[in-house]
């Protein structure tokens, strides 16, 4: 049996190993070596609980059958898993972090020596605090993630639920918990435990629904920042370092995600989690319904553009992952590099339906790091490219963000692909883009449009070259 | 007086924060869905809390209302530790560079 001293430097230790796994994630060589330190520690602090337990009975058996079968559950989704989808993986892997949470403290609740922490009906009071803390995180980012999940994978609608006297139900059930903690670290009483945890699964619920689909990159974010301070209060409930220093690593990393997505909309934080942004969108949208002329073209005029061009730069957005266009624009690239054209690739920073979505959909593709801008790096390239390739994303290169204070998502950044001599926008019609507004870029006079599926338009491109 | 060792733990857990802050703001972008996929996989170490109560029971009664979801806590961390680490992994493995001979 491992001393409680020693098996705290452990638990330091493998924190530490955590904090280097974030760390060499700041460049694409040092990355795996991060996540290799990441699997060490982990290992670290699960061989030391054991030896610190040191009940190696028929206890140990059954502890290692059910780690052996969420670990091939986990193996077996990882490599099966598109990269297309990887926002529903993590929103999924979200919702098991916070239902975990729950049991523990669950767990902890019916059994709090196991956790000296007390005795049933007398469990230490700040102790009861940090467990209903986690129980109530952990609970909300389960049903959060649940929703997201859902939302992402399609199965509910994308778009905004709201009703009636929505916010004011969501305050009251928040102030609810609040009291409801209160009561139950007065009382201890274990009613009052699970009517708390049934609502923080109801309030989860209800804080993601009224959020639209397009708002998905700021909900994942905010629902991995919540599994982590869920984390963070069980592991203050279990006094143990390791748990603490990864909610409090996970909980801020999640919280700069959500405030970068919401700066790549413009949008501050509590309007995106109010929510409704679709709803009130849809009387701009009519407004502007008058027809307006667009130049439209097939793959031959496309390639003929591209072949004269010197310098291309690509843009991709979320409708290039679900055309699964990724591997086609590849080739076409490769061709166009043959003809001795450079190309570089454009990433806004809320494309896709989680940050850095499309890097790695490009990486899957093969195509190298060191070709794919951020939005900073590259936006000053677009006045002096010859074309631009829009493939899948419509909001981020609006112009009217730039020119029109009474739209939407005026003052939102957007890639200044107006300024290239000519824009391909590969689209299957003119249809609004999530914000739900008309894209000025439509009707530029160097635009093209290019209406059809983003990976045959590719191909036949490819095929004219 | 003596110091509540509460203390200590929240001092651990402020610095923690100011640590998270500074190491995530130098991940590069592009490695932003990587960055969730492994803090997924580490907040997972709460399996630690989900070992202690799966192992609480004594010999005769390993399964009580406890445990029982102390080991349904084990399996769901675990698909995370092993769903996490390996899909980062497999992401991780396809940034590659621009081959100089191209």
């Amino acid at each position: 049996m491992l001393s409680a001293n020693l098996s705290a430097i452990f638990y330091l230790i493998s924190g530490i190993l955590f904090i280097l796994a974030l760390r060499g994630l700041s460049s694409p060589e040092t990355s795996r070596q991060g996540n290799f330190f990441g699997i060490l520690g982990m290992i670290i602090a699960i061989t030391v609980t054991f030896l610190s337990i040191g009940n190696f009975s028929t206890g140990f058996v059954v502890v290692l059958i059910f780690l052996l079968i969420g670990g091939l559950i986990g193996a077996f989704i990882a490599y099966k898993i598109p990269m297309t989808a990887m926002p529903e993986l993590v929103a999924g892997f979200h919702s098991l972090v916070g239902l975990a949470a729950v049991f523990v403290a669950i767990a902890a609740f019916l059994n709090p020596e196991a956790f000296n922490l007390g005795s049933p009906g007398n469990i230490k009071l700040g102790s009861l605090i940090e467990m209903s803390i986690g129980a109530a995180v952990g609970a909300i980012t389960f049903s959060g993630s649940i929703i997201a999940f859902l939302k992402l994978q399609g199965i509910m609608s994308g778009s905004p639920i709201t009703f009636k006297g929505q916010h004011p139900l969501n305050a009251l059930i928040l102030i609810s918990i609040i009291v409801l903690t209160y009561l139950l670290c007065s009382t201890q009483s274990s009613n009052l435990f699970w009517i708390l945890l049934a609502v923080s699964f109801l309030i989860g619920f209800l804080l993601i629904i009224p959020i639209g689909g397009a708002d998905m990159p700021v909900v994942i974010s905010m629902l991995n920042s919540y599994s982590g301070w869920a984390a963070a209060g069980i592991g203050f409930t279990l006094e143990n370092t390791a748990l603490i220093i990864t909610g409090a690593l996970v909980g801020s990393s999640g919280a700069i995600l959500s405030y970068i997505m919401c700066k790549g909309m413009n949008r501050s934080f509590f309007n995106v989690i109010l929510g409704g942004f679709g709803a009130t969108e849809q009387s701009t949208g009519e407004k502007n319904k008058e027809q307006r002329p667009v130049k439209s073209g097939n793959a031959d005029d496309a390639a003929f553009l591209m072949k004269n061009a010197s310098s291309v730069i690509i843009v991709p957005g979320y409708g290039m992952a679900v055309a699964q266009a990724q591997h086609a624009l590849r080739e076409m690239v490769d061709t166009l590099k043959k003809n001795d054209i450079k190309v570089s690739y454009a990433i806004h920073p809320v494309a896709g339906r989680m940050p850095g979505h499309m890097n790695v959909l490009l990486a899957e593709a093969n195509v190298p790091y060191d070709e794919v801008f951020e939005l900073e790096e590259i936006n000053n390239d677009f006045a002096n490219a010859d074309v631009a390739f829009v493939i899948g994303a419509n909001d981020v290169t609006n112009p009217v963000a730039k020119t029109d204070p009474q739209s939407p998502i005026y003052g939102m950044p957007v890639l200044d692909v107006e300024k290239c001599k000519s824009v391909l926008f590969v689209k299957r019609s003119l249809s609004p883009g999530y914000a739900g507004i008309d894209n000025d870029l439509f009707y530029k006079e160097n635009t093209l449009m290019l209406f059809a599926d983003a990976k045959k338009m590719t191909e036949d491109i490819t095929k004219n070259l | 007086m003596e110091i509540d060792p509460f203390i200590f733990r929240l001092s651990i857990f402020i610095l923690s924060i100011f640590i998270g802050y500074y190491v995530v703001w130098s991940v590069t972008p592009s490695l932003h869905t990587p960055l969730m996929s492994v803090t997924n996989a580490i907040s997972s170490v709460i399996i630690v809390g989900a070992i202690i109560a799966g192992l609480a029971g004594n010999s005769d009664t390993i399964f009580n209302t406890s445990s029982i979801f102390g080991f349904l806590a084990i399996s769901l961390a675990a698909i995370n530790i092993f769903g996490g680490f390996l899909v980062t992994q497999r992401m991780l493995a396809m940034y590659k560079k621009k081959k100089k001979d191209k």
